[in-house]
């Protein structure tokens, strides 16, 4: 790499001819403030915060664009940079509801930590605000535009990484907002909920809807039965919430706090993850063997359901039929456990705790009805769960290590790497191979459908046959692989598709600020839970052996179908 | 989350047939890069304004996002997303003519033509704007109906000047 030699504040610094200001600042320690920039979208040089000096230019330049050059003199730390980051900060508050008391991003806002780092400590600007509607019409995100900065890192999210292009900047001037197309609301836009958007904003402009009061209620309900199932990427990603570091595995004091917040049972998402290998995997066979439609495509990934439906409607019957883990737990929730504890299932409030902001939208689709009642009741996720321990006052680091309840609380590595991109694959692969050959596998690892590369391919041979699968993570893969499958480029066997970066441990329900690293270490955290685990293969699952054997009958039979299999349709919005 | 922009259908009920013009235009551009706008110029000359579904179409058949056009469809004052009138009303709200009383005569055009600034008439008779100067300072309050200028307003005067239009 060629690299130049500039000097920052008096420091000389080596730092690649490609570099801008700001990454050869910020490599060389020195923190500047922003808040347009985000390290993994396209710069757009909108906020004017991370502004410097270059000797030689006739004013101050924003370093998140402004290319290095050799021999170049920065200085981030002078009386006019410090006056006019803070006279920038100060004109953004004066169009900013002075709120953060009862903000949902209290404490965890940007713009909040900027105006304190610069110590602004009067807005000396008064003058018209902002006064648009909520747009709350959905079931997973609400848009407060009154608390946009207009830093467009939503947009660029939107179209960069998952290639939706459902925002944009509307209007001008005094009058500019961020919006959909005819400034509809996200419910009549071609938005997937992934939330991604969510997770780049650094204000609560976008925020996940909040159910936790919801939740509380019904805890509080004597007549109530309140049982709650944690998705695997929860576990590795909650620490984060309540002050612990990235990668964190808090699966035990997670379980031992929910016990504390009031769940009657607490149970969990990885036990219809291994329930979902066994009727997607011989769905899988199934096609396989009888001329079925290939490639299969997983359908656990809400977000990434609500993309082909909207985007590609014509290749809808590739998806596996197989309901996610979320909605099968569902289902059996009001039936068979129901049945087997002798609970009227009326009584029951079914919650689930999940990386994700698409699954409040999953659980609310009027077909996610099989035991009579809406399957899953509320959706809570990680980001609202570490809220409820924080009201609960619950000291989560000295909370107890405690197990799941059974028998929906019984699992094996299989499940747990559902939060990790590949991990739904490599879950299908270890019992797929299995029940195809009638052999143990020697290794089960398949070190090549993981990791955080965009696009991954692998040949596994099953048996006499060579499976050709592929991964892909974030919605823009996703249209790769579709435009593919289109244009029948793919000869794939089976793609595991989630929408968000990283898979689920991704997801915009997840903690915040998030970034590649922060995503590497949750992923490390769900292989090392993995490893852990007694059993690692679904088919081992003896919880799900009993299911079969005393409820469900046969994978694909005609209980699953009932409980356990949904359907797709083409959706119509914006 | 809708407020001003109502985004009406061009076929105004007549069926789809207009979006031939469009076609005509997009045939000209096709494969053409940085043609956005005079794709949109040309297609509000076609129709008046700018449609919901020729923005949608334009977006269809040339492979950008939706979104993208509609900000660049609200981005620049030339573009109209709503019918215009068949008479154009700018009212000058400039400094002379603010000085001079233009905030009645702005009233009275609201009252008469019972429309607020920015808006058409149901009828599609008027559509009524605000300018920063026509440049007719000494006339001031002054108005322009299409072409023609009108000045040394009065609130009084403004429903004979607009019975004169129809």
């Amino acid at each position: 790499m060629e690299m130049v030699n500039i000097t920052i504040d008096g420091q000389k610094v080596e730092v690649p001819k490609t570099a801008t200001v700001l990454e050869a600042a910020l490599a060389t320690g020195i923190k500047v403030p922003t808040l347009c920039y985000h390290p993994e979208l396209r710069p757009e040089g909108a906020c004017r915060v991370c502004l410097v000096e270059v000797e030689g230019a006739r004013s101050l330049v924003a370093s998140c664009v402004y290319p290095v050059n050799e021999g170049m003199i920065v200085r981030t730390n002078t009386k006019a940079v410090r006056e006019a980051r803070k006279t920038v900060v100060e004109l953004l508050l004066a169009n900013h509801p002075p709120d953060c008391f009862t903000c949902q991003r209290n404490l965890n806002c940007e713009l909040q930590s900027i105006a304190a780092d610069l110590g602004i400590r009067e807005i000396p600007f008064e003058g018209e605000r902002k006064n648009l509607p909520l747009d709350a019409n959905n079931p997973s995100l609400v848009r407060d535009q009154n608390k946009c900065i207009l830093c467009g890192r939503c947009i660029r999210a939107c179209s960069e990484r998952q290639g939706v292009h459902v925002y944009s900047f509307v209007n001008r001037g005094f009058g500019t907002t961020v919006a959909p197309a005819f400034m509809t609301g996200l419910d009549e836009a071609p938005c997937t909920y992934c939330g991604q958007c969510a997770t780049v904003c650094p204000t609560a402009a976008i925020v996940e809807k909040d159910d936790t009061d919801a939740v509380w209620q019904a805890i509080s309900d004597p007549k109530k039965h309140v049982v709650v199932q944690t998705a695997p990427a929860v576990r590795v990603a909650l620490g984060e919430a309540l002050g612990m570091k990235s990668g964190s595995i808090v699966t035990g004091k997670m379980v031992a706090a929910l016990r504390r917040l009031g769940f009657d049972k607490v149970f969990d998402t990885d036990f219809t993850a291994d329930l979902t290998i066994l009727e997607e995997g011989n769905e899988f066979i199934q096609r396989l063997t009888t001329g079925g439609k290939l490639p299969m495509i997983t359908s656990c990934s809400p977000g990434w359901v609500n993309f082909i439906e909207l985007m590609y409607p014509d290749l809808l019957d590739h998806l596996s039929t197989a309901k996610s883990p979320q909605q099968m737990f569902g289902a059996l929730v009001k039936t068979y456990y129901a049945e087997k504890q002798g609970i009227d299932p009326k009584d029951i409030v079914s919650v689930s705790i999940m990386p994700c902001t698409a699954k409040k939208y999953e659980c609310t689709r009027p077909e996610m009805n099989s035991s009579g009642y809406q399957d899953v009741d509320y959706v809570l996720t990680t980001r609202e769960l570490g809220r409820m321990i924080r009201q609960a006052g619950l000291d989560f680091g000295k909370l107890p290590e405690e197990e799941y309840d059974a028998p929906l609380g019984i699992s094996t590595g299989a499940g747990v790497i559902f939060g990790a991109t590949g991990g739904v694959m490599e879950a299908a692969l270890r019992t797929v191979a299995e029940v195809v050959t009638g052999q143990e596998l020697g290794c089960i690892d398949f070190k090549n459908v993981r990791g955080l590369t965009g696009i991954k391919e692998a040949v596994v041979p099953v048996g006499d046959l060579k499976v050709k699968v592929a991964v892909a993570h974030t919605l823009q893969n996703a249209r790769e692989m579709l435009e593919k499958i289109r244009a029948g480029e793919a000869d794939y066997h089976f793609i595991e598709v989630m929408a968000c970066p990283g898979g689920c441990i991704g997801g915009g329900g997840q903690p915040l600020p998030v970034c590649r690293e922060v995503r590497q270490a949750r992923v490390d955290a769900i292989y090392e839970c993995d490893t852990c685990m007694a059993m690692r293969k679904s088919h081992d699952n003896p919880a799900v052996k009993e299911l079969y054997d005393t409820w469900l009958g046969k994978p694909l039979g005609e209980k699953s179908h009932k409980y356990l299999h949904t359907h797709y349709h083409p959706q119509h919005r914006g | 989350m809708k407020d001003n922009h109502e985004n009406k259908c061009c076929c105004d009920g007549k069926g789809a047939g207009s979006m031939a013009k469009l076609d005509g235009i997009l045939a000209k551009y096709q494969g053409m890069k940085g043609a956005l706008i005079p794709v949109l110029q040309e297609a509000q000359d076609a129709y008046g304004y700018l449609p919901k579904d020729v923005i949608v179409s334009i977006g269809e058949k040339m492979n950008i996002p939706t979104s993208q056009i509609y900000g660049v469809a609200t981005f620049y004052a030339q573009f109209h997303l709503n019918p215009r009138g068949k008479n154009i009303v700018r009212v000058c709200q400039g400094t002379a003519c603010h000085v001079r009383g233009a905030k009645a005569v702005l009233k009275a055009l609201e009252d008469t033509l019972k429309v607020t600034a920015g808006k058409t008439t149901p009828d599609l008779k008027f559509t009524l704007e605000t300018v920063a100067c026509i440049g007719a300072c000494g006339l001031s309050p002054c108005m322009m109906v299409n072409d023609d200028t009108h000045g040394r307003l009065t609130p009084e005067i403004i429903p004979e000047i607009l019975s004169r239009y129809s």
